[in-house]
């Protein structure tokens, strides 16, 4: 982490590449297009490889290895020449980050540039307050609003703890309303809602009231997959609350996105 | 301990047996292969086990948490990966740790069986009962025995057993079986126990704890001051010194393993460890994992039987090490898993174990640890949903206090049953396709427009869409049919947006060049 020189607030010139993931890119592209603008304010050069597609999570995570290999052998090529590779979801990066290495047990010089590429990648916001040790107090943040913030569990075993919290304390007019529960899962775990709906949809429910009984209009949540469940779950409960991912959070805060959507739909 | 003269026993109700229930009903001795669906289906329905359950885990969860940071501060993750090491060093050289057990215990005067499977234990308790003409056997909350089924076989040999942990007598009593390792009734509230204990001991109606646990308290001195037979399990077993070690918070476990005149102890051959110095660390962290407490109330060290200038103790002491399957989890990918100390954090810091509850499983060993371990135990093909019916959230491993990789061990299971071809055929298809379609950048562009515009053009038929912004604005469904019929079943599903993040992109970089 040297080479990525920084200070408290200011600009700073190191290459990132963009891993959007497979959901971020048809489902929350708000998300991608606010992390950009950020990363491009703080002085950061973006770019995009676009052959990248799934990091093979889902093959993995059901016990196709052999599937999970290719993508990440795929993935691995992808980014090799990346000097950082930051993305919004911590799902994602954690596939690289704590099960690419292992994938390749048979094969060393991949297993070496699996291990190199999880050095460098990061979620979106363990990048800012680590290597780029951002403080957008600095920068002059504000937004204007109530909100609460989801915890994904991914986030657990990369070691991201209040990273996402911490920004959010930086920014001017958020009225911030911490959960009751924020390290219980959401129900999420990808082939498991709809293999287990009934387990599923109890444990999201419980998440969505834990939300709704903050009283915030607006629910950050970064991962793809939480918010899709968690927010399919407040509509379903009847609760209008907005979701919106850290990045946008953030990009408006900066102005560099328009504050877009109203509760429940639009911009979430 | 009192000493007039023991009056006798009233009937207790006949303790829960499979032979009793249907196989489906009982909870814990399942049909096989088991299907995990209708009774979590059912306990997420039912309101006071989500009060119970959810509530009591939830409560115990924080208050472990809690005990770990004002305790240990920042050295918690040291002090679990401590205890995980001595765990993890004794199974390395098993061999080597049984065997010096093994000559310490027997110098000491403990008679040591070795038992393969659970029926080989339970055939050797049941001799070493007849042969000493055992009638009466008080027991001390033991998970090894439930998984070997112990107490009917004993039943059945004519040898009245009674449980003496509270919760586990409160079980027999209601002919139920234990829902979580530590709190085996947690999914009971005092008004089934009150109704038990008027139904089976024939005492007035109460509700009130500190009455119900009086009137098991005068049935217990009776029957410690009746029993010629003390069986317990062990939490943990010293090579060094060839001790027994018995954790218990009420004083029974003692009693059960000193006032009758023969003790049996039942013990999995991984509760070893390897001298004094390490059960500091190891109970440092079992009390405050399991029940929040920096020690149990009573910590039993059982070295040998009765000796010549004792007064009291048994006269002999046996110890079954069980093996059970657990020799075959020593396998590299496995082995970690037999460094588990039984402490439940792993069910309290479970979202799925707080709302499905212990019986859900199918099986003596719930939550995390139990999905894991029970396919291993009994056969993958005989538990297919258990590696599957969990987000993989990671609160299990965050709560061991072995450290334990739970997440990354049920991942392994899954992919045992792919290799193993237990996966249903559907599934290894879609599987197929989905990875060979994401492994191409063609293929992924055209799979994922072609959804976009599938799902978009039946949210436009549906009068679905809402909203302008191309990067943001999407159309909930409040149902869907095929893979998707299920989310939908639970929650709303999101169609895409108009545009992609690429298709900015190209925009953009369209623009610039």
């Amino acid at each position: 982490m040297s080479e990525l020189s920084h200070g408290p607030g200011t600009r700073t010139s190191v290459n990132v590449s963009l891993f959007i993931t497979c959901l971020g890119d048809s489902y929350f592209p708000r998300a991608g297009i606010a992390a950009v603008k950020v990363l491009e304010h703080l002085g950061c050069k973006v770019d995009f490889p676009e052959a990248q597609t799934c990091c093979g999570q889902p093959m993995f995570n059901n016990g196709f290895h052999d599937d999970a290999r290719k993508l990440a052998r795929r993935m691995i090529r992808v980014f090799e020449r990346s000097e950082a590779v930051v993305t919004v979801s911590g799902s994602c990066a954690s596939m690289i980050r704590e099960y690419y290495a292992g994938l390749f047990s048979q094969e060393p010089a991949v297993a070496a540039a699996a291990h190199q590429l999880a050095g460098k990648t990061y979620e979106f916001a363990e990048f800012l307050k680590g290597p780029l040790g951002v403080d957008l107090r600095a920068l002059g943040a504000r937004w204007k609003g109530s909100t609460t913030y989801h915890y994904s569990c991914h986030l657990r075993g990369l070691g991201v703890t209040t990273e996402a919290t911490d920004l959010l304390s930086q920014v001017d007019g958020v009225d911030f309303r911490p959960l009751r529960s924020p390290e219980q899962c959401c129900g999420f775990g990808g082939t498991f809602a709809t293999k287990y709906p009934e387990i599923s949809g109890a444990m999201v429910r419980d998440k969505a009231r834990d939300i709704a009984g903050t009283g915030a209009q607006t629910v950050v949540s970064s991962e793809p997959g939480c918010t899709m469940n968690i927010q399919g779950a407040c509509r379903r409960l009847g609760y209008e609350i907005a979701f919106k991912s850290l990045p946008e959070l953030i990009a408006e805060s900066l102005g560099l996105l328009d504050a877009g959507g109203g509760p429940g739909g639009g911009a979430a | 301990m009192s000493t007039a003269p023991p009056s006798s026993l009233p009937p207790i109700a006949e303790p829960h047996s499979s032979a009793s229930l249907p196989p489906e009903e009982h909870p814990l001795h399942v049909s096989l292969p088991y299907d995990l669906r209708p009774r979590s289906a059912r306990a997420v329905r039912d309101v006071r086990l989500q009060q119970f359950v959810g509530g009591a885990t939830a409560i115990r969860d924080r208050a472990r948490v809690d005990i770990f940071r004002e305790d240990f501060g920042d050295r918690s993750e040291g002090i679990k990966r401590l205890a995980g090491s001595i765990k993890q060093h004794t199974l390395d050289h098993l061999d080597w740790y049984l065997g010096r057990f093994i000559e310490n215990a027997r110098a000491r005067g403990v008679i040591v069986h070795v038992a393969r499977d659970g029926n080989e234990a339970n055939e050797i308790c049941a001799s070493i009962a007849a042969a000493k003409g055992c009638k009466t056997c008080v027991k001390s909350k033991s998970m090894v025995t439930e998984e070997t089924g112990l107490l009917p076989v004993l039943e059945s040999r004519g040898v009245k057993t009674i449980e003496t942990d509270l919760g586990e007598f409160i079980i027999q009593l209601d002919h139920d079986a234990p829902s979580h390792l530590v709190a085996p009734m947690i999914h009971k509230d005092r008004t089934a126990v009150g109704r038990a204990f008027t139904r089976e001991l024939g005492v007035p109606y109460t509700e009130d704890p500190r009455e119900l646990a009086g009137i098991a308290r005068d049935y217990l001195r009776k029957a410690y001051a009746q029993a010629d037979l003390g069986i317990s399990g062990a939490n943990f077993l010293v090579a060094e010194t060839g001790s027994i070690v018995l954790c218990t918070n009420e004083g029974n476990g003692r009693f059960c393993t000193s006032a009758p005149p023969v003790h049996i102890a039942v013990a999995g051959i991984e509760k070893l460890i390897p001298a004094m110095e390490h059960l500091g660390v190891m109970l440092k962290v079992l009390a405050r994992s399991a029940t929040a407490q920096p020690l149990t109330c009573y910590t039993h060290i059982v070295t040998g039987p009765r000796r010549a200038d004792e007064h009291d103790g048994p006269r002999e002491v046996h110890l079954v090490l069980l093996d059970n399957g657990r020799s075959a989890m020593l396998a590299a990918e496995t082995r970690e898993l037999l460094r588990c100390i039984r402490c439940g954090a792993c069910l309290n810091a479970c979202p799925v174990y707080r709302r499905i509850g212990g019986h859900s499983y199918g099986s003596v060993y719930s939550g995390p640890i139990g999905a894991v371990i029970t396919p291993l135990l009994k056969g993958l093909h005989n538990y297919p949903d258990l590696p599957h019916a969990t987000s993989l959230c990671g609160a299990c491993y965050e709560a061991c206090p072995v450290k334990i990789d739970i997440p990354r061990r049920l991942i392994g299971l899954r992919e045992r049953m792919v290799r193993e071809r237990l996966a249903g055929p559907a599934e290894r298809l879609a599987m197929a396709v989905w990875s060979r379609v994401v492994g191409n950048g063609w293929s992924y562009l055209f799979s994922s427009r072609a959804m976009r515009l599938t799902l978009r053009e039946l949210a436009r038929a549906q009068g679905l869409l809402n909203g302008s912004d191309p990067f943001a604005s999407r159309a909930w469904f409040p149902s869907l049919p095929g893979p998707l019929k299920a989310w939908t079943e639970e929650r709303d599903f999101p169609s895409p947006t108009e545009s992609s993040f690429r298709d900015w992109w190209r925009d953009r970089e369209g623009e610039r060049s």
